[in-house]
């Protein structure tokens, strides 16, 4: 397969973008991803791509919508303030079906917050930050490698439904490294081409990149259009991870690098006897409801844990209903919860 | 001076008057009579002394105007 | 009317570039006027098959419609960023984006500023009307001082709501723009004097030499409450005295 090279998990995810064919890809600097607008300095150039350090996130997500609407594959990536800035140009990018890949590395807050992990953005990626009813396909990488394979998944996801995709990772994930393999570079110029891209109306009707419909009617086509895409990409594109539920009496719900350390956990807990499963959502959105679901029916409680104040807790509360009980367990502040701290709160729910 | 005229798209005029203003020969005035949408629009009350400078259809905020030019024998 | 047409030759007709969408603007508007000039430019160039334009927010939304060209309609201000995703994507494609003074000078400050210290090759069409038009007649920041405005109902106060803007001569003092200038409409001598203006822009970008910006003083008769004829004399009289016409830069 590709080579093996150990990295940072910032620069896997824009060796991945690399990879994958990214064309474009505008940033502006902000801790703790600065590692992935440096690698895309240096490499971006040397293969004829083009690589801008904007003047802020709102104008790099600008660019974004220019470069995807002009047919290539871009990319921009930010954390938590940043992304917030964002938020309008995503709405507009979701509106006009561009795809595009953004990256949130996501840092304590609210506010200046800091610079420490954290996964507080979950509402703002999967409810949706900007104005309007909108989606994007958010995936949550959980280990350094995974953020490589879900950021070349990205690309894929967002051509195929023409959507933006978010890969919500968090600060530990994108300071971290570890070995990766990485696949083999796809070629831009082998991409299909996109037809509906501002490419020049050369023997064609000129093609509008549009998400604005002043006649009610026609704007709630172009929502009813959204709608059904987003239930296509529901009914086929949820993903998820079980790790040791068959047996489990208490099942664990976390994403990303709490995902990966509740599966020590579960080990533990194991090691004490006490039967623990690890349910962890790849797919933030769309969110994998009906598997949890189904999970909640052999278990009396499904804890979540998160770096927040508890916001995917909503999500797992609405899977779960009544069938089990769903405490929750969190830190913020840029906390992330040691494998025994989470340990002694699944030992409180143990009956 | 080769004679000149004017064709209105009448339909399109929104009586702004700026033709009006811009020709130099005073061949442009308001008609009087309303387009579809309303507009007093614009004519030629003295097409003979138009010259077919294309001012008008210059200064025309809505591309109402075509001029022609009498074909001057070689 | 057309019996007498035989021996005559048309010599002003609507440009092949533009199609035929009646415009959305009020009588007398210059934007109309502003999109007949960048119609005959494509068709001189010859480069409408090629070119994207920029649509903004504000009176010029549905400037798509205009062109026989491919366009794109962006997040109000951002017009200049999206330009640069757009030709740094696609080098070969002309690029221009067509911006008022609120889109321009306001909200889209820092894409302006920037798109114009990296030298994007684009062209940028930047409509200076001194109001807010689309939204009803507000303040925009290049609204005269004293000028009244539905935001500034007693006269625009420089105390509280600064002098107008002269943003060309900001972008001029750049070094990377190839060529600033700020033009007018009001008489057919400046409509003529515009044109060669926009059209020195595309042909700079035609041929790779960088950023151009053509600010063009416009009328919004509907919110200065003034005839089309009063709005020209408005501005060759008095706007004219604010923002001076002419070339900033010319470095083509």
């Amino acid at each position: 397969m590709g080579e093996r090279l150990l990295l940072r998990g910032n620069e896997v995810i824009a060796e991945a973008a690399i990879r994958a064919g990214c064309q474009c890809y505008f940033a502006y600097p902000i801790t703790p991803q600065a590692e992935l607008l440096e690698h895309m300095a240096l490499n971006m150039p040397r293969l004829g791509r083009t690589f801008i350090q904007a003047e802020s996130e709102i104008a790099a997500i600008s660019m974004v919508y220019g470069a995807a609407g002009a047919g290539v594959r871009t990319m921009t990536s930010s954390s938590s303030p940043g992304i917030s800035l964002k938020q309008e140009g995503i709405s507009y990018l979701a509106g006009a079906s561009l795809p595009c890949v953004i990256v949130n590395i996501v840092r304590g807050g609210p506010g200046l917050g800091n610079i420490a992990p954290s996964q507080c953005d979950y509402f703002q990626a999967t409810k949706g930050g900007g104005h309007g009813d909108y989606h994007l396909i958010v995936l949550g990488p959980s280990t350094v490698p995974e953020a490589g394979e879900l950021t070349m998944l990205a690309f894929e996801l967002a051509d195929q439904y023409r959507i933006p995709v978010m890969i919500l990772a968090d600060g530990l994930l994108g300071q971290m490294m570890e070995p990766v393999e990485l696949p083999d570079p796809i070629d831009p110029a082998s991409l299909p081409a996109k037809d509906w891209a501002t490419t020049g109306a050369k023997g064609r009707a000129p093609n509008i990149i549009l998400s604005f419909e002043m006649d009610p009617d026609d704007l709630k086509q172009m929502n009813l259009d959204l709608q059904s895409k987003y239930r296509t990409i529901t009914e086929n594109e949820i993903r998820y991870e079980e790790y040791e539920t068959e047996d489990a009496d208490i099942v664990i719900a976390a994403h990303g690098t709490i995902g990966r350390i509740c599966k020590s956990v579960v080990r533990m807990a194991r090691a004490e006897g006490i039967k623990v499963g690890l349910f962890r959502p790849i797919t933030l959105w769309p969110y994998p409801y009906e598997p949890l679901k189904r999970l909640s029916q052999q278990v009396h409680t499904v804890l979540t844990v998160e770096m927040s104040a508890g916001q995917m807790w909503e999500d797992v509360r609405l899977a779960v209903a009544e069938r089990a009980a769903t405490p929750f367990f969190g830190e913020t502040g840029g906390i992330v919860p040691t494998p025994r701290s989470i340990l002694n709160e699944v030992k409180k729910h143990v009956r | 001076m080769p004679r000149g005229t004017v064709v209105f798209d009448t339909e399109r005029c929104k009586g702004c008057g700026l033709c009006i203003a811009a020709c130099p020969k005073k061949v442009l005035a308001f008609s009087g009579q309303l387009n579809k949408s309303g507009y007093n629009v614009a004519y030629m009350a003295n097409p003979d002394d138009c010259i077919g400078c294309t001012f008008c259809a210059m200064t025309c905020p809505d591309i109402v105007i075509e001029v022609y030019r009498e074909k001057v024998p070689s | 009317m057309s019996a007498n047409l035989e021996n005559m030759v048309k010599v002003f007709e609507r440009p092949q570039s533009l199609t035929d969408a009646r415009f959305t603007y009020c009588p007398g508007c210059h934007h109309g006027i502003i999109t007949r000039i960048i119609g005959n430019v494509m068709d001189e160039l010859g480069i409408v098959e090629r070119t994207v334009g920029i649509a903004p927010v504000g009176c010029s939304v549905f400037s798509y419609l205009w062109y026989k060209a491919d366009s794109q309609q962006v997040p109000h201000g951002r017009a200049c960023a999206v330009a640069t995703g757009i030709k740094r994507a696609r080098p070969e494609l002309i690029v221009f984006s067509y911006q008022g003074d609120g889109d321009f000078a306001s909200i889209g400050t820092a894409e302006s500023i920037h798109a114009a210290n990296r030298g994007e090759n684009i062209t940028v069409i930047f409509v200076n009307n001194q109001i807010y038009g689309m939204t009803g007649g507000e303040m925009a920041p290049t609204t005269l001082v004293d000028q009244k405005t539905t935001t500034t109902p007693e006269g625009r106060d420089p105390r509280v709501a600064g002098y107008p803007i002269r943003f060309s001569e900001m972008i001029a003092t750049l070094d990377a723009p190839a060529y600033v200038t700020r033009q007018a409409l009001f008489d057919t001598k400046h409509i003529m004097e515009t044109t060669k203006a926009v059209k020195k822009a595309f042909q700079y970008q035609v041929e790779g030499k960088g950023y151009s910006l053509v600010e063009i003083l416009s009328t919004c008769p509907t919110n200065w409450r003034m005839s089309p004829v009063q709005s020209n004399t408005h501005v060759a009289e008095t706007v004219t005295k604010v923002f001076p016409l002419g070339d900033l830069v010319d470095r083509g």
